[in-house]
């Protein structure tokens, strides 16, 4: 795998472009372990300042510095984002893997629960569950949430590797001496599918990323919490913009596409360095 | 010509340039290559390395080779149908209906001739016909420009065409998926003669098909070609199909012609220990003796090995085969052979290879 | 023409699971929980001052029958069923007597018109370009195009909306940014009408298009590049097929049969964006009613809400599923 990942960096642009977004994301998420002020407190400096050489982003109306409240922002979101990810993860590797290996009708029913799923608008039912629960709503129960209503897309992309997996001579050969179907599907399998589920980890990072920072704004989640959302809620609850304080929402939103364009571009290359067909194309031979 | 149902196409149509030879395809020192570069890797794949032979009026001419010997890239490259990473690096392609190299023609002058003069019959049981049409409207794409017909007579010349290979004319009403692999492959035949080409290349036309279904299929392809009077190249692997419908056979290995002769004296007589060894391992009913197979695996194309291609698999091998190439000489009227074992007239081939073909015997 | 019918069948079946298991979500959310809304409700209405007990209990007996929480969990289960049926549920809370259903009705054709027009666009334009860029490999023009696309594309609906709107809102303000029409101009079969209708509609299906066209684009480009090689592809080209007929007959048509498919599975996704859309830009479909139904804690106007647009998003799905036969006659024998 490492060997894999040296050879994109090297030789595909767009994973090495989408290497050099992240990283430079991850290095603002860790800077806020040194950050100066703490991330809930406010009115700590003077507000409304421009960016500068102090301020390298500026301040809020909120007395806050906008460069440190940033690094705490994108920690949240980020980390939000792989939870829902990596929990949504496990129901799609369980649901794709057992359906595209067992057929039959244990596939024929995965697959109707996973279209029915795959149909629902996530937005108006995750306001639903925040109108329901109000004051009592938590990320953890956000996060749960969000993971039950994305994995049908991805659950799909599985099952069509492990369909074709299922006919490769070396799981006949796994089933004759005796393991077992977990045994199989974990062992045999899983290493095949773990580049697609990669693909499909960072798409889905950036869903829910983008799904949070929607509910947030409109302050639909704990808005206490400083994420990139939030951010955006406070700017727009101190009408930022039209107070000329346009720093407050340029940095949370350039930042936040950078993730998105970074993930994006990782995801895109894994997934053409997958594909066979794409790799006749790369190898010189485009008509 | 027999009598046709379906009128000749207009003579003003037909590029008659007065042949050079009798030959229906003239192929001389043809070399193509896969070039490729991947991640920083550059490697030549030497798929066809020097072929030079000649196909000649109203004649069936099989190629047979295992694959991996470079047949479907001769194919290819004889049916100017090349795309990068495969690039042509020398020789030439004539064919007898042309005035110049079929490579040195305009994608205009290309088109016209596609189908009208040169067609195509590919391994049938995969899709080569569109699955979301009816197969009406291939024989519309592929043939209707060149007939110069009104719809209604084209439609009535595709009918009687059909009945004259025995095929019933709802089979245009189907799509694709609707028809077993051998009617595929009949239809497919249909379609590939309709136009009366002079040339017709044919690429496993049988493998994929059981062998009930082979027999009616090479038999309707030898009957097809017979009335035509066009001339074919025939490839497969399979020695006994090329023991039912080849008129001459040519034996591929690793890129290279290794042997030529007439099918009966090929099979007779097999000069090169390649072919000694394919027809050897056919099975004859009543022959109890064991068939050895070959040890070792074909070469790597990228990185042959000097001399003869097949020395390191070869029982008779001697020092002169590790040292150098054998040139694909002539050593009796109609006999080509390229191995220094068969007959001392071989000697070790020039910087190009076999020696060029000139008058054709 | 069997193959059809059992088709039909089986996607109608698939129809009535979703819209089964859809309600069952949306019920257990608001009636299994031990979240009481009636209290958070009463708890909001009598925050600041004092109320008479009596006056309470009144209002919890009121709230308790307009929100249909009568009896125990099955008969709720039951009467909330009811409500679906007949797409009644209730007068709403905030802009009572006015049914929930009225309020939906007036937001949804809004919702649909945006949905419709930037699909549409986003859908055929980005099929259309990705098609031609998928075959015609070297062309420049398509080539930067697909750059561009590939760069707008992972940007959520919310953030695109957004910036939209601060760029033709407020950095070069030429467009109305909020409002489905001018606010005086009387309702009608009017050019005047249609035009401000027209002008109000233009960003946020920009908004939309902007972030819709690239994915199709780049799907479709991935096709087609995969179907060139396709054997009846191939061997048109040894048949000497005329070019745009194969790039039409051949490969588009292939190509968009899996697309069409990909429509279906992304209504779901599409409705979110197109709601979300609306937000930002106060245009009157059900994503605006939607947010303010929970600031004014409307409980009903909530519920029908949600119920109704997984129904619309799955008989969306339905139609677009049952149009793929009609474009692919091997999925009328399966």
């Amino acid at each position: 795998m490492f060997r894999i990942v040296k050879d994109l960096v090297r030789y595909n642009r767009e994973f090495a472009l989408g290497a050099v977004l992240i990283l430079l994301v991850l290095a603002m998420s860790l800077a806020s372990f040194f950050s100066p002020y703490p991330a809930e407190m406010q009115y700590i400096v003077p507000f409304d300042s421009p960016p500068s050489w102090h301020y390298p982003f500026g301040t809020n109306s909120r007395g806050q510095d906008v460069f440190w409240q940033l690094t705490f922002a994108i920690r949240n979101s980020l980390a939000f984002g792989i939870v829902v990810a990596a929990l949504s993860r496990v129901v799609a590797l369980v649901v794709g893997l057992t359906s595209g290996y067992l057929g039959g009708i244990v596939d024929r029913a995965l697959m109707s629960i996973n279209d029915t799923f795959v149909v629902f608008p996530p937005f108006p039912i995750l306001v639903l569950v925040y109108f329901i629960f109000k004051d009592h709503m938590s990320w953890a129960l956000l996060a749960v949430a969000m993971a039950s209503l994305g994995w049908p897309y991805d659950a799909r992309l599985i099952r069509s590797v492990a369909l074709s997996l299922r006919t490769r001579e070396f799981t006949t050969q796994s089933l004759f001496s005796g393991m077992s179907t977990r045994q199989i599907l974990v062992e045999e399998h899983l290493p095949y599918v773990l580049p697609i589920v990669f693909a499909t980890t960072m798409n889905n990072i950036n869903w829910s990323i983008g799904l949070e920072v929607t509910l947030s704004v409109i302050g639909f989640t704990n808005i206490d919490t400083p994420t990139v959302g939030t951010m955006i809620y406070w700017a727009n609850q101190h009408t930022a913009l039209v107070a000329g304080v346009w720093w407050w929402i340029a940095f949370p939103v350039g930042l936040v596409i950078v993730t998105f364009i970074g993930l994006y571009l990782l995801s895109v290359s894994m997934n053409e360095y997958i594909d066979p067909r794409s790799r006749l194309s790369r190898i010189g031979g485009t008509a | 010509m027999t009598p046709a149902l379906d009128p000749d196409p207009s003579p003003a149509d037909r590029l008659r340039a007065a042949p050079q030879t009798t030959a229906a395809l003239a192929v001389d020192r043809l070399r193509a290559y896969y070039m490729t570069h991947y991640f920083g890797v550059e490697r030549e794949v030497r798929a066809v390395d020097d072929i030079s032979l000649a196909v000649r009026r109203n004649e069936i001419y099989g190629l047979a080779g295992e694959s991996s010997s470079g047949k479907t890239t001769f194919l290819k490259t004889v049916a100017a149908a090349v795309r990068p990473p495969l690039t042509v690096v020398g020789g030439s392609v004539r064919y007898g209906f042309l005035d110049r190299d079929i490579y040195a023609l305009s994608r205009a002058e290309l088109s016209a001739i596609r189908w009208r003069r040169l067609s195509y019959i590919t391994q049938g049981s995969m899709n080569v016909l569109n699955p979301v049409r009816r197969v009406r409207q291939s024989f519309v794409d592929f043939a209707f420009r060149h007939m110069g017909l009104g719809r209604r007579a084209f439609f009535a010349a595709v009918e009687a065409h059909l009945a004259r290979l025995h095929l019933a004319p709802n089979v245009l009403d189907a799509y694709p998926h609707e028809l077993s692999g051998g009617m595929k492959q009949r239809v497919t035949i249909a379609l590939a003669t309709i136009c009366r080409p002079e040339f017709i290349i044919a690429d496993e036309p049988t493998t994929a098909l059981d062998v009930v279904v082979q027999k009616d299929v090479l038999a309707m392809i030898r009957n097809a070609q017979r009335e035509i009077g066009s001339s074919m190249l025939f490839v497969t692997h399979d020695m006994t199909v090329h023991a039912n419908i080849a008129d001459r056979l040519g034996v591929m290995y690793a890129g290279r012609l290794v042997e030529e002769a007439s099918t009966a004296e090929m099979f007779a007589k097999p000069l090169h220990p390649y072919t000694a060894h394919l027809v050897a391992s056919l099975p004859k009913i009543g022959d109890p003796t064991r068939k050895e197979s070959l040890s070792g695996a074909p070469p790597n194309l990228a990185d042959p090995p000097t001399g003869c291609r097949f020395h390191l698999r070869c029982p008779l091998a001697m020092d002169v085969c590790r040292a150098a190439l054998p040139a694909l000489t002539t050593t009796a009227p109609g006999r080509r052979v390229a191995c220094y074992a068969a007959s001392p007239l071989v000697t070790p081939s020039a910087a190009g290879g076999a020696k060029s073909l000139g008058a054709i015997q | 023409m069997a193959g059809y019918a059992v088709y039909v069948l089986r996607r109608i079946g698939q129809f009535v699971l979703v819209v089964f298991v859809g309600i069952n979500i949306a019920f257990f959310v608001t009636h299994a929980t031990p979240i009481d809304p009636i209290t958070a409700a009463i708890a909001a209405a009598t925050r600041f001052s004092q109320a008479d007990p009596q006056a309470v209990q009144v209002t919890r007996e009121a709230l308790r029958e307009l929100y249909g929480l009568q009896g125990n969990l099955w008969q709720q289960y039951v009467a909330f069923w009811m409500r679906v049926a007949v797409a009644d549920f209730g007068p709403s809370l905030s802009a009572f007597p006015t049914p929930v259903s009225t309020l939906i009705w007036r937001a949804m054709p809004w919702t649909f018109g945006l949905l419709s027009i930037a699909t549409l666009i986003s859908w055929g334009l980005g099929n259309l370009l990705g098609g031609l860029a998928g075959y015609y490999r070297r062309n420049v023009p398509l080539k930067a195009f697909g750059v561009i696309a590939s760069g707008l594309q992972p940007i959520p609906n919310y953030v695109m909306a957004f910036v939209v709107l601060v760029l033709f809102g407020y950095v070069w303000p030429i467009l109305p940014i909020t409002g489905s029409a001018q606010i005086n101009l009387p309702q009608g079969w009017t050019l005047a009408y249609f035009h401000s209708v027209f002008q109000h509609a233009l960003l946020p299906v920009l908004s939309l298009v902007l972030v819709g066209t690239g994915a199709w684009f780049i799907g479709m480009r991935a096709l087609v590049s995969n179907i060139v090689t396709e054997d009846y592809v191939t061997y048109a080209e040894l048949g000497g097929v005329d070019r745009r007929r194969i790039l039409v007959s051949y490969v588009m048509r292939n190509a968009l049969l899996p697309q069409v498919t990909g429509l279906a599975l992304s209504l779901g996704l599409i409705f979110n964006g197109a709601v979300i859309t609306e937000v930002v830009f106060g245009y009157p479909g059900l994503g605006n009613l939607l947010i303010r139904a929970v600031y004014a804690g409307d409980y009903s106007l909530v519920i029908g809400i949600a119920s109704m647009s997984i129904i619309a998003v799955a008989f969306a799905a339905l139609v677009v599923d049952l149009i793929l036969p009609l474009l692919d006659p091997r999925v009328r024998a399966a």
